[in-house]
């Protein structure tokens, strides 16, 4: 899992049926200091997330896991946490 | 999950059997403001997007989950056609 910060959101009509309901952002990853690091992304958020909050988002196959086995959610990217504080040591 | 722009199509007569019956799209990655980056992918459509469409592109062994594509031999798949796209 990596931390992120939810950039902003995105908007479709028409999409894959296991999607529908489900809200996507636009995530920027961020590094342990939590300066901006690689590219942006879309994630599917499962944990109510908003735009500028500091959150952990997990990719891959794992990503669908917060809804199976009830439904195969196609996604890579899913934020499963807002983060609180991140304490380095 | 990544946004990409359609800008082409692939047609392929011998392909594996389980891909017969699929539209493939090439798609362009682009960043949240439309600007295109760097290499292409050919991608699955399940959600019938047309050329020069926004859409949502899911890749590696999630993309076999997006409809149609169960057990099928891909690892990029168009899920959704982007309305808009907001940055705060």
């Amino acid at each position: 899992m990596q931390l992120g910060r939810v950039v902003g959101n995105v908007v479709c009509t028409i999409k894959s049926d296991p999607l529908e309901g489900k809200k996507l952002l636009v995530v920027q990853p961020l590094d342990k200091q939590g300066k901006d690091t690689g590219k942006p992304l879309i994630a599917i958020d499962c944990v109510g997330a908003g735009a500028g909050e500091t959150i952990y988002w997990c990719r891959g196959r794992e990503a669908s896991m917060p809804w199976y086995p009830e439904q195969e959610v196609p996604t890579e990217a899913a934020i499963v946490g807002i983060v609180d504080e991140v304490h380095l040591g | 999950m990544i946004l990409a722009r359609v800008v082409g199509t692939v047609v392929a007569t011998r392909k594996d059997p389980r891909l017969e019956g699929k539209k493939l799209l090439v798609v362009k990655p682009i960043d949240p403001s439309g600007k295109d980056e760097a290499g292409y992918l050919i991608a699955v459509d399940t959600v019938s997007a047309g050329f020069r469409e926004k859409v949502i592109c899911v890749s590696g062994s999630s993309a076999r989950m997006a409809g149609g594509c169960k057990d099928c031999p891909v690892d990029t798949a168009i899920v959704g056609i982007v309305d808009s796209v907001e940055i705060s």
